[in-house]
């Protein structure tokens, strides 16, 4: 067996593992592996500016790809840095392994120098973590932490590893392991085919269901099979924010995203449905509303890969453990060989009703806002103008607040992992590095960072990151002078205090700022300048483009739902509610 | 209700600290919890006790199992089962009449004096966590000076196993 030093055993063994991109910036505890890595050429290693960038950056890459991403860091603050990727990560349930570099094994404990827990800190955001004490054991926890990440409910992994167990002068033997098996961990996949029976029977007998599709769909590349039983049935289909593109933005059966900022027509279908199928979806408070008023009418289908997320906010009737591909596939040959139908006039009925919402109060069926004029750019036509010149053929990520809900509803997703938010945690400053991760990735599509000037400037240091691995992102800034969001609910639940959320004119120049890393620089303050200069924008394949967009600074998002009501009480814009 | 919770665990570093940051960063409670390495060390076997109702014990069970480290978990008090709790209790005995009364209450409670000072005695007690509190009351009078409870281990009755 072959003799190896463990920062040679680590790179080994990522290299084994499938893994081509590691995203990281090295530190004193971590040189032993950054040594390792200069020797090789097997494992890419892109250098970024911040470790929160590192993890944002593997996280979107993952998301964009399926594949596990990857992240490095040292010791002390660069193990710290990593914390709001790791959370971010952990509460979307993307697949991660970050590696950190510890103090070595026998200063632990003695308040060393950049020594920090890791392994406790990380502790709460992590699906699960390692300390590793020796270099004989690498290989084995590395294959462990990527079988981890990636099978059950995704989530990070974080694998410590002190500087003494990298160390160049002790060599141990190298081996990979073939599979990786642990007593303690065992995830279903298959789901109950009794409760399965029973699902696929309560659909069918429903007159007003609704399919309640989360990023569950995404993650387990679930979309053919959802769209095969959603078509068949001919029922209506809501996404959630982090399920957007699970099924397709475009298509008719589609009611658009629900929840907080979701459509009228998915969300009163919700409240009046009969049956609603939730798949990967979890019940998350931004959906439902006061969970006592939450579609009281309703029997709940709840299939989930994660038990826990079963009867946690609201109880399921017909609760499925399984993961979304293998339940959704024995639904579909269920289906097949039940000699029931679903209700044809009642569906038909039910479609005439959601139409009907659609028509009055849809935000596709009509402009449901002011339309720009001159100056007066509004965020939503932005988005608007990004899909008809993406041809919506983007990957479009977005920083959080207002920015993020005009791209979740304007920009229609027809495929999977092509829209990339922070969706559980509301992460600032992920759009940027999650953009390098998916052009990385994917260097040939468009990839667009929709994002407002403050999320911006919580990782705008990785503009350099781009310069240097040649990561062409475009940068729509939707510029409102304010943090959006925190601005709107001011205004409404603050009679317009604006505490902190403006900056006084302290705003960079964009266009000088991204010039000075040697992009170009864009000011758009007209409407009909968008167009033309966004076109102008995506023709330029091989240039990071930041395009600063002055958009109206009043602009609320809506729908939005109100505080204490149930799915369907709605603002539907600053006067007219439900 | 009262609820014993039982847990095979990997006997690994950080196991237990996934456990009890668990509940801290889900909201449960811990009222006891005890652990130590079973007939194999390479498996802990950890009880503890919380308050909650059926919808919360069912939670804190599948949040338990999502654990990696968790081999198996059990709500013991859904079926029947024996639970045990060892406590330790120094009581102030310097007068005759109270050594006397204290030692027939001893005898009651079939316990132990495991230890005798002109000034203490030490009392040994097992038992499910009623008959301690139950003990407690009776001696309270007389001048506890310390108090000691193991916390509740637990086991299911009859062919039932917890094991790997």
């Amino acid at each position: 067996m072959e003799l190896l030093s463990g920062g040679d055993i680590l790179i080994r063994a990522l290299k084994d593992a499938g893994i081509k991109n590691v995203w990281g910036y090295p530190g004193g505890a971590a040189l032993h592996i950054y040594d390792a890595l200069y020797r090789q050429d097997d494992v890419h290693h892109i250098l970024v500016r911040h470790e929160q960038a590192a993890v944002h950056a593997a996280d979107g890459y993952s998301r964009a790809t399926g594949e596990v991403g990857t992240a490095l860091v040292t010791s002390g603050p660069g193990a710290t840095n990593a914390i709001t990727g790791i959370a971010t990560a952990y509460m979307d349930s993307i697949p991660l392994v970050v590696i950190s570099g510890q103090v070595p094994l026998t200063k632990i404990g003695q308040d060393a120098f950049q020594e920090t827990d890791m392994v406790g800190v990380s502790r709460p955001i992590v699906k699960h973590s390692f300390l590793v004490t020796r270099a004989e054991d690498i290989a084995e926890t590395i294959a462990k932490a990527y079988y981890i990440a990636s099978t059950g409910r995704p989530g990070p992994v974080v694998v410590d590893i002190p500087k003494d167990v990298t160390d160049p002068s002790y060599k141990a033997a190298y081996s990979y392991p073939s599979e990786v098996k642990m007593r303690s961990y065992q995830p279903t996949d298959k789901g109950h085919r009794g409760q399965i029976k029973r699902a696929v029977k309560t659909l069918i007998e429903a007159v007003r269901p609704v399919i309640y599709a989360g990023g569950g769909v995404v993650i387990d590349n679930a979309s053919e099979q959802l769209i095969a039983l959603a078509q068949k049935l001919n029922y209506p289909v809501t996404n959630t924010l982090m399920g957007l593109g699970g099924y397709p933005g475009t298509d008719r059966q589609y009611l658009g995203m629900l929840g907080m900022h979701g459509t009228f027509e998915a969300n009163t279908a919700m409240h009046h449905a009969d049956v609603i199928f939730a798949i990967g979806a979890r019940f998350d408070d931004r959906v439902t509303n006061d969970l006592e008023k939450f579609c009281p009418h309703a029997t709940i289908i709840h299939v989930d890969v994660d038990p826990t997320s079963i009867s946690k906010n609201i109880d399921a009737h017909i609760p499925i453990v399984g993961t979304c591909t293998a339940v959704l596939t024995e639904m579909l040959s269920i289906n097949e060989q039940m000699d029931i139908e679903p209700n044809a006039d009642a569906i038909a009925e039910w479609w005439a009703q959601l139409d009907q919402w659609r028509a009055d109060k849809g935000i596709y069926t009509a402009s449901r806002y002011e339309e720009s004029s001159g100056n007066c750019i509004k965020p939503q036509d932005v988005i608007k103008m990004l899909y008809k010149i993406t041809n919506g053929e983007a990957i479009v990520t977005t920083d959080v607040g207002q920015h993020q809900m005009f791209a979740a509803q304007y920009y229609l997703f027809d495929k999977p992992r092509t829209w990339i938010n922070s969706g559980g945690l509301g992460t600032m400053g992920f759009g940027l590095p999650a953009a390098m991760g998916c052009q990385l990735a994917f260097p040939d599509k468009s990839v667009a960072c929709v994002t407002g000037e403050g999320s911006i400037q919580m990782n705008i240091q990785e503009l350099s990151t781009c310069s240097q691995h040649n990561l062409p992102v475009k940068i729509i800034n939707l510029n409102n002078a304010a943090l959006g969001m925190v601005r709107q609910w001011q205004d409404m639940n603050y009679s317009s205090r604006y505490s902190e959320s403006v900056y006084e004119d302290s705003l960079p120049d964009f266009v000088k700022l991204a010039e000075a890393y040697g992009h170009v620089g864009m000011k758009i303050t007209h409407i009909d300048e968008l167009e033309e200069k966004m076109r102008e924008c995506f023709a330029m394949k091989d240039r990071v483009v930041f395009m600063d967009i002055d958009v109206d600074r009043s602009e609320h998002v809506y729908p939005m739902q109100m505080p204490g009501g149930s799915m369907r009480d709605l603002w539907l814009n600053k006067t007219e509610r439900t | 209700m009262k609820r014993i919770i039982s847990i095979l665990l990997e006997n690994e570093s950080g196991a237990l600290s996934r456990v009890v940051g668990l509940f801290a960063q889900r909201g449960y409670n811990i009222d006891t919890l005890t652990v130590a390495p079973t007939d194999d060390d390479t498996l802990s076997r950890l009880t503890l006790t919380t308050q909650g109702d059926d919808h919360m014990a069912e939670q804190i069970v599948k949040q338990l199992h999502k654990l990696i480290d968790t081999i198996k978990v059990v709500d013991l008090t859904v079926g029947s089962h024996i639970e045990r709790e060892l406590m330790l209790v120094k009581i102030k005995a310097t007068e005759n009449d109270i050594r006397t009364e204290l030692k027939s209450c001893v005898e009651i409670f079939r316990g132990h004096i495991v230890d005798v000072t002109p000034m203490t005695y030490t009392v040994q007690l097992a038992g499910d966590s009623d008959k301690l509190d139950a003990f407690i009351e009776a001696v309270r009078e007389m001048g506890i000076m310390e108090v000691v409870r193991s916390g509740v281990s637990g086991i299911s009755r009859g062919d039932k196993f917890l094991r790997v």
